[in-house]
């Protein structure tokens, strides 16, 4: 650090920690102490305070002890001559100005309610989104987790324009990073210009416009985190553990564009903490060995237009961004974009227009590779807002090609379709519904470019299983018609495929560890009847997947001798648990939550718990924000399990799951279900149904309590007995 | 004496002298006149006087066959001869230690007041290291075993020393494997000096795996209690500004200098000179304050913990009398020239010694006892204040020279330094190394010695070292040298060291030159190899990192302990001046090549300073390329399969 950097940051600190305690001063005598104060919806209180401090910040007054702790670590300032070592004191002082605004920010949220928006969307007269909730951690936690975002840029200020902060953001979106904003310069803020340029900002589009001041970059480092506690299974307090899995897991960056002033030299040292570059786009003073960070801490001077590749370069992330030959950007970070109204160019689906998409092997010799053909109109030959049926086949052929893998093809088109900046794709098979905005349209993109994206994507990805791939685009309506009928006629042969098997008749498991990047000891077992937790993975994908990369993360397992037939346990995947947790498991049951369940990542769709005076289990979806029945919200178990542990009593699945017939099998199978959100039952009721008719209590949904019947095991008994549930008659679960 | 000769690069040295010789009192410089050409037998290791048959001699110029009257051959001799230095060497750091732990003792039991536990931390490693439960148990429990343990350390007679453990496993193994793991710290240097009697142990090989084994007695045992055991009570250095040089003297407060190397009594002269009573009578006796400074390690000790101003190191001792300035010079153990009684007469200084190991005749003896230290303290206060009255106001001749600096590294603060508190590590150093923007790390150490321009060479080697981006860990009479000049500052990294040195440097605030304490202290520089050791990337025992050791101007056998314990502990460790085992063959090939593949580390001896920074910087390289970072080294980008590879 230099000294100039090190002097600023401990003046910048102390004007922060002044300005908290102020703060805090003032509300102390209006509230009083025992006022409750915190971020909405999340079981990490302030998380920086928790996670690097260990306290519980549940009130006003639980604040006092935190700005004590702030005054201890702010250092004397930097002399000018003999100076004593200033490095270590300014990182010091950069964490006390983080719990400082983590404080203010709180304050503002007790004082200002409204200030900011929640949930993920900016609204038409707020643009600030605050601190992020658990069920945001959560869904784009995984993002992180799985790789779809190998991390974020913290954007302090702004830039000299509008039109070159939406090129920045666009760089690094299509980088498939987050950008996360907050501060102003100039009376300008980042988020702001790219409201100005017509950028769509949000979570969805990965700008996310935290808060107007500097204090709002807590929400960053927060998230940051959050994720070591939440998928890295670090307990709070534990703060070297949580600042190296940050520098060594989460490839986050400072951008601070414009005048860096004390306050942000104090937030940048507080950043470099987390093993967080900072790179400038202004001459400030640079720190370039290496030690606390990967590589150089503070770089600067950097021109705009190589800004973002100099940032990746410094953080050492490796980015593999897609070739796909279309006019417009094309990454993950477009994939939550929105294209609607007055925007829409051209829709196909939606209930106003049938669309099919349908992927099918065909012989060699049948299948000429890129070649793309659009029958009917395509984009150019209609007006603005029109609507047109579709059918998108995709035709491949290969020697490695199985039929098992053309709906782990299929569903692909999905989100490689979304990718692409202007077009937004929703659904799946024949419910399928597509929208391009007159944006792109202006900037030349049509309906073959869908094929352009296939043929690259699919090569790029799945390129190991088959050798060729054609793309058929329909518009026609008759023959649209005629593709969904057949396409129907595949769909119900997969279902029943896959629906017919089962774990006993299967002697290869798959093994998925695609997690670990994040939470190292958790590892993944999947059978036909027990699908990922995380709900993206059945044992097709995994099958898939491992023929794609043979040295990936879903690699197969031979099940071996059976140790235990009713709860799912066997040899060999216990020797490979052993293994690939890195000997912190040996082993685990599939079909149960009460003795040994099978470890939690963080990021399952669902968990269950038991309920022991309902001699049952629940289980929340992790989109229900309320208390349940167990006393503890999906967040707070998520942080209580997550992270690789195995927690009897507890365990993550996914919803899918719930209605698979080997379902917590081995402590008595669905019927101990007596409790779930409305939302989850809504939407599993099909498959709710029919499992009751396979059980033999055709109305075993309508025993099921949710929270309108109540929110505790008091509250629900009654209702249980007074239905019949078959859980009260079972033996004791514990 | 030559007056062409220059005698020191300090500039207090040339008025100071003249101004001696105008009161007429003679100074270490004349004497060495005197005492000059000194023996080429004794130089060269070669003359033995350990019977009455003797002494013998032996002449290695001579033809033929060349032993003593008993049969001694000259490797023989010369290792006895070297042997002897180390245990008298590793008896004085570990006597130093001992009392040290006596006094601990007393003071965890209560029953020594003004001395208590400043760094409970530490106090909890070393009861770690120990192994002793601490559970929920009272500090003074702990302490009272602390020191039960430390003083069983003098005496243990068999197993090992309880801090060998901390040292990396690999060089655990080696010790081991050689048999040179110290039992107990008496017992190495009694057997030293049974098996250097007449007619015991005549292997030079041999008496050097004793000798190695008294050594590592001294530096993992002796010496590193003194060190933890001072840090627990005194408190672990922290990074203080200082200030350096007879021009910390004041004209016109009562000067009093404390000078040796134990900082029990020294502790305690600090806090009684801020004693009102007293300031008050300095005052009445008109004098504006009263003014502590220290002198060699001594003042090590207190600088590092206090910020009290060094006046100087080894060889201006009788130069801070002849200010004429100083109204007590107080003295405790080790490196007191016997001279400063017959130059204290010379002015109205008075010579205070204070241990009954260490009377000096024709000083004032006002005996230092633990159980009663403030008062004895206050005592010798007070005589300093009654005597500034007779200071001679025309006898004062106080030179300006004083130099800011930054001290107080200990290899736990460094750890602190490199990465704050919540992400303190070695890690950023070991990274720069590996990166190379340092290119090494020199452990600088050692006396004065009035037969080299008195600091020089100290300066030229570390110069050197600095300026070819090698970080200088310094500590004892090279640290004060480094510090009068200016090299413990952080600006000395501008102005001094190379392009990548000079980045790290500023980048964590510090000087390119870190002042670790006394010389019992150079266990923290153990222990910093060690932490850099088990921080990973730069092999697995102290040898193979890319470090090198000098002591330049040496002249104590404290300094050939020092040196033979970082040798077998496995550094390379370059010694100036002279050297006492030239006068064998064999010997020199022990100590300059076979230890090596031994012990790991080896010695070597080269006079000329530039020569010596040289074969540091070959070494180190040498280190660097075996390690494989001697070539620059591809950024490493990570994508998510490399993530989920990376360790819990």
């Amino acid at each position: 650090m230099s000294k100039l950097i090190a002097s600023a940051a401990i003046r910048g600190a102390n004007k922060i920690i002044t300005r908290a305690e102020t703060k805090y001063k003032e509300v102390l005598d209006k509230y009083g102490p025992d006022q409750e104060v915190g971020f909405p919806n999340t079981g990490y209180y302030l998380p920086i305070i928790l996670g690097i401090l260990g306290i519980q910040v549940k009130n006003l007054g639980d604040m006092k002890q935190v700005l004590e702790r702030c005054r201890v670590l702010l250092p004397p300032m930097v002399k000018e001559k003999n100076a004593l070592p200033y490095l270590a004191p300014a990182l010091d002082a950069g964490m006390a100005t983080l719990f400082a605004e983590e404080l203010i920010e709180a304050i503002r949220y007790l004082e200002e309610p409204n200030f900011y928006v929640r949930g993920e969307d900016p609204t038409e007269d707020n643009i600030w989104l605050g601190a992020a909730d658990d069920i945001i951690l959560r869904k784009r936690g995984i993002e992180f987790v799985d790789g779809t975002a190998p991390g974020f840029a913290a954007i302090l200020g702004s830039a000299p324009s509008p039109e070159i902060a939406a090129r920045i953001a666009q760089e690094l979106q299509e980088k498939n990073l987050y950008v996360f904003m907050c501060a102003e310069h100039n009376g300008k803020r980042f988020s702001e210009q790219l409201v100005e340029a017509g950028i769509q900002i949000g979570w969805p589009t990965r700008l996310v416009s935290f808060g107007p001041d500097v204090s709002a970059a807590v929400f960053a480092m927060g998230f940051a985190t959050r994720a070591a506690m939440s998928f890295g299974g670090i307990e709070p307090g534990d703060f070297r553990k949580i600042l190296i899995y940050n520098k060594d897991r989460v490839f986050a960056f400072a951008l601070p564009m414009g005048y860096v002033t004390d306050e942000w030299y104090a937030n940048a040292a507080g950043v470099i903490n987390w093993g967080f570059p900072v790179i400038a786009d202004t001459p400030i003073p640079e720190v370039l060995p290496t030690g606390i960070c990967t590589y150089e801490h503070v770089v600067s001077n950097i021109p705009h237009d190589q800004l973002v590749s100099k940032a990746v370069e410094v953080r050492g992330l490796k980015v593999a961004v897609a070739a796909v030959p279309v006019p417009v950007s094309y990454g993950a970070a477009f994939e939550g974009e929105r294209v609607r109204g007055e925007d829409i160019y051209l829709e196909c689906g939606g209930g106003k227009t049938q669309a099919v998409e349908w992927t099918t092997t065909k012989d060699m010799n049948e299948v000429e590779d890129g070649k793309i053909e659009v029958i009917g109109p395509d984009v150019d030959d209609i007006e603005p807002g029109s609507r047109l049926p579709l059918a998108i086949v995709t035709e491949v052929a290969g020697r490695a090609m199985q039929e098992d893998f053309e709906p782990i093809l299929e569903r692909q088109i999905h989100h490689l379709i979304n990718y692409a900046q202007g077009m937004m794709h929703i659904g799946q098979r024949d419910i399928a519904w597509i929208r391009i905005s007159k944006a792109a349209k202006e900037k030349g993109l049509k309906l073959s470019h869908i094929g352009s994206i296939l043929h690259a994507k699919f090569h790029q990805d799945f390129g190991t299983i088959f050798d060729k791939v054609q793309i058929k685009i329909y518009t026609e309506e008759d023959k649209v018609k005629e593709i969904t009928e057949k396409a129907r006629a595949v769909y119900r042969a997969r279902d029943a495929r896959i629906e017919g098997m089962t774990d006993e008749t299967t002697e290869t498991y798959y093994s998925c560890t695609l997690c670990q990047s994040f939470a190292p000891s958790h590892v993944c077992m999947i059978s036909p009847e027990r699908t990922g937790l995380c709900g993206a993975y059945n044992w097709m994908d995994c099958k898939a997947s491992y023929e794609i990369n043979p040295t990936g993360p879903n690699q197969p397992v031979e099940k071996g001798e059976t140790l235990d037939s009713k709860l799912g346990q066997w040899k060999g995947c216990n020797e490979f648990i052993f293994k690939a947790s890195r000997q912190k498991h040996d082993h685990f049951n599939f079909y149960s939550i009460m003795d040994a369940p099978m470890t939690t990542c963080g990021c399952c769709e669902c968990i269950a718990a038991v309920l022991p005076t309902c001699n049952g289990i629940m289980t929340v979806n992790r989109e229900y924000i309320e208390m349940t029945p167990c006393g503890m919200k999906f967040t707070t178990l998520a942080g209580t399990i997550g992270g690789g542990l195995s927690t009897p009593g507890f365990v993550g699945h996914s919803k899918y799951n719930v209605c698979q017939r080997k379902f917590i099998a081995g402590d008595g199978g669905i019927q101990r279900l007596v409790w779930m959100p409305k939302m989850l039952k809504e939407e599993l009721m099909e498959r709710l149904k029919k499992r009751g008719e396979e059980i033999g209590i055709p109305n075993f949904h309508e025993m099921i309590a949710d929270e309108t019947v109540g929110s505790t095991e008091e509250e629900i008994l009654p209702f249980l007995e007074k239905v019949g549930h078959p859980a009260l008659k079972m033996d004791p679960i514990m | 004496m030559a007056k062409k000769k220059k005698l020191s690069v300090d500039k207090t040295v040339t008025p100071l002298v003249k101004k001696a010789k105008d009161d007429g009192t003679n100074l270490v410089w004349d004497r060495l006149e005197d005492q000059s050409p000194p023996c080429g037998f004794g130089k060269s290791g070669l003359c033995c006087r350990l019977c009455a048959m003797g002494p013998c001699r032996i002449n290695p110029l001579k033809e033929g066959e060349k032993k003593g009257i008993c049969g001694a051959t000259a490797e023989t001799i010369v290792a006895r001869n070297f042997s002897r230095m180390i245990a008298s060497g590793t008896a004085a750091h570990s006597d130093h230690g001992r009392g040290v732990a006596e006094v601990f003792l007393a003071a965890a039991k209560g029953e020594i007041p003004g001395y208590e536990i400043k760094d409970e931390k530490k106090l909890y490693q070393v009861a770690m290291d120990f192994g002793i439960e601490i559970g929920d148990r009272d500090t003074k429990d702990i302490a009272v075993d602390i020191g039960e343990k430390a003083l069983a350390e003098f005496s243990r007679q068999e197993g090992e020393l309880l801090f060998l453990k901390r040292a990396p496993l690999k060089r655990q193994e080696i010790w081991r494997k050689l048999g040179i793991a110290p039992r107990g710290i008496d017992r190495e240097v009694v057997e030293i000096m049974h098996r250097t009697h007449m007619g015991v142990d005549q292997d030079h090989r041999n008496l050097m795996l004793q000798g190695s084994r008294c050594a590592l007695a001294d530096g993992w045992g002796g010496s590193m209690i003194a060190t933890e055991l001072q840090d627990i009570m005194f408190g672990n250095p922290r990074p203080i500004a200082g200030q350096v040089n007879l021009g910390v003297l004041k004209e016109d407060e009562v000067n009093i200098i404390v000078h040796g190397h134990e900082p029990l009594l020294s502790e305690m002269i600090v806090l009684a000179s801020r004693d009102l009573e007293l300031v008050k009578l300095a005052k009445e006796k008109g004098a504006k304050g009263i003014n502590i400074a220290g002198m060699c390690c001594t003042a090590n000790e207190i600088l590092m913990r206090h910020g009290v101003p060094l006046a100087g190191n080894f060889l201006q001792q009788e130069l801070a009398v002849t200010t004429g300035a100083v109204e007590a010079m107080v003295v405790d153990v080790q490196c007191l020239m016997q001279s400063l009684a017959d130059v204290a007469k010379c002015y109205h200084t008075k010579l205070i010694t204070t241990s009954y190991k260490a009377k000096v005749t024709g000083a004032e003896h006002i005996e230092f006892d633990e159980h009663d230290a403030l008062n004895v303290a206050r005592k010798i206060v007070r005589t300093a204040v009654e005597n500034y009255p007779n200071r001679g106001k025309e006898k004062v001749l106080i030179p300006d020279e004083k130099n800011d600096m930054v001290v107080g590294f200990s290899h736990e603060t460094i750890n602190y330094l490199l990465g704050g508190l919540f992400r303190a590590a070695y890690k950023p150093l070991n990274d720069n190394i590996i990166n190379g923007r340092i290119r090494g790390v020199a452990g600088v150490v050692g006396c004065n010695n009035a037969r080299t321009v008195h600091d020089s060479n100290h300066l030229t080697v570390i110069k050197e070292l600095i300026k070819n981006d090698v970080i200088v860990l310094t500590t004892g009479c090279a640290a004060m040298a480094c510090g009068k000049v200016g090299l413990l500052t952080p600006e000395a990294a501008f102005e001094y060291a190379g392009e990548g040195l000079a980045s790290v440097c500023e980048a964590v605030g510090i000087p390119p030159v870190l002042h670790m304490g006394s010389c019992v202290d150079n266990t923290r520089i153990l222990m910093a190899a060690t932490a850099v050791v088990k921080e990973g990337g730069l092999g697995d025992d102290i040898s193979d990192l890319p470090a090198a050791g000098a002591a330049p101007e040496w002249m104590s056998e404290k300094a050939i302990a020092i040196g033979q314990y970082f040798v077998a502990s496995g550094v390379f460790t370059v010694f100036g001046t002279t050297f006492p085992v030239l006068g064998s063959e064999k010997m020199r090939k022990l100590l300059f090549e076979e230890f090596e593949e031994t012990l790991k580390g080896k010695w070597a001896f080269e006079p000329d300073p530039e020569k010596m920074a040289q074969m540091m910087i070959e070494h180190i390289d040498k280190k660097r390329k075996e390690l494989g970072i001697d070539k620059a080294r591809e950024r490493v980008l990570y994508d998510m399969a490399m993530r989920r590879e990376l360790e819990g």
